[in-house]
C-alpha cells in the first residue's frame, strides 16, 4: 500500500531527530539536508538505511546523491512504495 | 646552538573507575577507593574473568546522544579529558599551527569494531554503519581532540599497547623540544571492556580470577596476586613551552624533563626476568632530563598485578636507583584503578604530577602480604608526604611487545 506524503514525513522528521539530532519540528519539506539540517555525506547514509527499513523500501545508491531536500526525499520514497 | 626548548605541564583532565575528572580521581586515589566491580552485562557469565573496572561517570552522562552516536566509547574518552585539560589551561588563545595532539590507545576502537561485526552478520552490509572506520582506527580519539581544537602542528597516535599512554606524553615532549609546536593535546585512552577481548587476555592467564572479591583482586606486590583488573577510561595532560607557558600567566604543575625509550627484545608478552631493557629505559631517561637517582622521591609503577611482571619491575629498578631507591617512595596505582592499558602511562602520569603539586605519594592498596621479592619502599594503604623542595618523579610503562617507557616529572620554581 502506498504510504501518503504525510506518513512519510512524520517517519523521516524521526529519523533525522535520531541520527543528526535536529529538532523535528525544524524539519520540513523544503529543507536541504546538507546546508539546512548540516546530514553529512555519512550522516545521510544513516538517514537512507534507516528510511529503507522504516518504510520497506530501496533506495539506490545513485539515486541518493539526487535527494537534495527533505522534499525529495519524501517524494522518492512516497513513489516507491506505491 | 640555543638552550633546548624546556615543557611544563598546564592542564590536566582524566575519566576513570574511581572519577569523572582529574580532582575527584585524585581525592579517590588518595582515600583508596577500588573502582573494580562485577560486571552487570549478559555475556560477562560467558568468560572466565566477570569483573571490570568501569568508568565512573559514563560519557552518555555529559556528552549529548547525537554526538556520541558517531564516537567510540575511546574517542569519547578522550574528548571528555580534552576538554577538561583545555579548560584547565586556562583555554588558552593559541595560533593554531603551533598545537598539536598526541593521543594513543592500545587497542583503538574494538568495541565498535565488535558491535558492527554482530550487526554484519545479524543484518547485513547494508546496515554497517558509514562512522564504522573512523570510530574504529586508533587514531580516532587524537583525531577528533585534533577536530575539536583545530590543531594543526600535527595529530599522531602511537601504539605500543600498555606503554600507548606514557609514550604519546613522550610524542608531544619532543615534538615541543623539536619546535614542531607550543602546545600539545596529550595523552591515552582506552576502551575494550567487551567478552573477546578479556576472553583473550583471560587465554593468556594475564586476568585476575578473584571474582569472588573483584574490589581486592588488583593487588600489585602482594605475594596472592593472580593476574591485572581490566579498566577504561583516560588521562590527558596539557604539555607547553616553559616561556610560552610564563608569557600568557599559565598555571603551572611542573616540568617534564625527559623520557627513556627502549625495548627488550626478549618475548611478545613476558617480561625480560631480569628487566635490563627497564633499566636501560630509566637511565636514558634520567640522563635526558638532566638528574641523577638521588634527586628521585617517587614513582608510579606500571605493576599491574601479575605474578611474573611486578617482581620484574621492582628488581629492575632496585638496580637502576640503587642505594637511592630507598628514598623513592612506589605507588601501584592500577590497585585501584585497574589497568587501562593504553591509557594507564596517561592517568599515571596525571597522579604524578598531582603528587608533586600536593606532595603526596598516593596509597597502594589490597597487600595484604607483601611479596618478599618486592625490594623496592611500597606505599602501602595510605598517602604518604613527599619532601618539600626540588623533586623529581618518574612514570614507568611497559607494553607486550617489549615497549618500555619511562617519563621524568620535576617541581618547577
Amino acid at each position: 500500500m502506498a504510504l501518503t506524503q504525510a506518513d512519510v514525513l512524520a517517519g523521516l522528521k524521526e529519523i533525522v531527530e535520531e541520527v543528526a539530532g535536529i529538532p523535528a519540528t525544524s524539519i520540513e519539506l523544503d529543507k536541504n539536508f546538507s546546508d539546512d539540517l548540516e546530514v553529512d555525506s555519512l550522516s545521510m547514509v544513516e538517514v537512507v538505511v534507516a528510511s529503507e527499513e522504516r518504510f520497506g523500501v530501496k533506495i539506490p545508491d545513485d539515486q541518493v546523491t539526487e535527494l537534495k531536500t527533505v522534499g525529495d526525499a519524501v517524494n522518492f520514497i512516497v513513489k516507491a512504495s506505491a | 646552538m640555543s638552550a633546548q626548548r624546556r615543557v611544563v605541564v598546564t592542564g590536566l583532565g582524566a575519566t576513570t573507575p574511581i572519577g569523572g575528572d582529574a580532582p575527584s580521581t585524585w581525592a579517590a586515589l588518595l582515600a583508596g577507593k577500588s573502582g573494580v566491580r562485577t560486571l552487570t552485562e549478559d555475556w560477562a557469565n560467558t568468560i572466565p574473568v566477570n569483573f571490570a573496572a568501569r568508568v565512573a561517570v559514563d560519557p552518555s552522562e555529559v556528552m549529548e546522544r547525537v554526538e556520541l552516536r558517531k564516537l567510540d566509547r575511546s574517542e569519547a574518552f578522550a574528548l571528555i579529558a580534552s576538554r577538561e585539560a583545555w579548560k584547565d589551561a586556562g583555554s588558552p588563545e593559541i595560533d593554531n599551527e603551533r598545537l598539536g595532539v598526541v593521543i594513543a590507545s592500545g587497542i583503538g576502537g574494538v568495541t565498535t569494531m565488535l558491535d558492527q561485526y554482530d550487526i554484519l552478520k545479524e543484518k547485513g552490509a547494508r546496515s554497517v554503519s558509514p562512522y564504522t572506520v573512523p570510530m574504529l582506527m586508533p587514531n580516532g580519539p587524537a583525531a577528533h581532540v585534533g577536530l575539536e581544537f583545530k590543531a594543526r602542528a600535527g595529530v599522531h597516535t602511537p601504539v605500543s599497547a600498555c606503554a600507548s599512554g606514557a609514550e604519546a606524553i613522550g610524542y608531544a615532549l619532543e615534538m615541543i623540544r623539536n619546535n614542531r609546536a607550543d602546545v600539545i593535546i596529550s595523552g591515552g585512552v582506552e576502551a575494550a571492556i567487551h567478552a573477546l577481548p578479556m576472553a583473550g587476555f583471560a587465554a593468556m592467564k594475564a586476568l585476575s580470577t578473584r571474582s569472588d572479591a573483584p574490589e581486592r583482586a588488583s593487588r600489585p606486590y602482594d605475594i596472592d596476586r593472580d593476574g591485572f583488573v581490566l579498566g577504561e577510561g583516560g588521562g590527558v595532560l596539557i604539555l607547553e613551552e616553559y616561556e610560552h607557558a610564563k608569557a600568557r600567566g599559565a598555571k603551572i604543575y611542573c616540568e617534564i624533563a625527559g623520557q627513556g625509550l627502549t625495548s627488550d627484545g626478549f618475548h611478545i608478552a613476558a617480561p625480560d626476568p631480569e628487566g635490563i631493557g627497564v633499566q636501560r629505559a630509566i637511565k636514558i631517561a634520567l640522563a635526558d632530563a638532566g638528574i641523577s637517582t638521588k634527586d628521585v622521591v617517587h614513582l608510579n609503577a606500571h605493576a599491574t598485578s601479575t605474578p611474573a611482571g611486578d617482581v620484574a619491575e621492582a628488581n629492575a629498578l632496585r638496580l637502576a636507583l640503587g642505594a637511592d631507591a630507598d628514598h623513592v617512595a612506589v605507588s601501584a596505582t592500577k590497585s585501584m584503578t585497574g589497568h587501562l592499558l593504553g591509557g594507564a602511562g596517561a592517568i599515571e602520569s596525571v597522579f604524578l604530577v598531582k603528587a608533586i603539586q600536593d606532595r603526596l605519594a598516593p596509597p597502594t592498596i589490597n597487600i595484604e602480604n607483601l611479596d618478599p621479592a618486592v625490594t623496592v619502599d611500597v606505599v602501602r594503604d595510605k598517602p604518604r608526604t613527599l619532601p618539600a623542595g626540588d623533586i623529581a618523579a618518574l612514570n614507568d610503562s611497559f607494553g607486550f611487545g617489549g615497549h618500555n617507557v619511562v617519563l621524568v616529572f620535576k617541581s618547577v620554581n
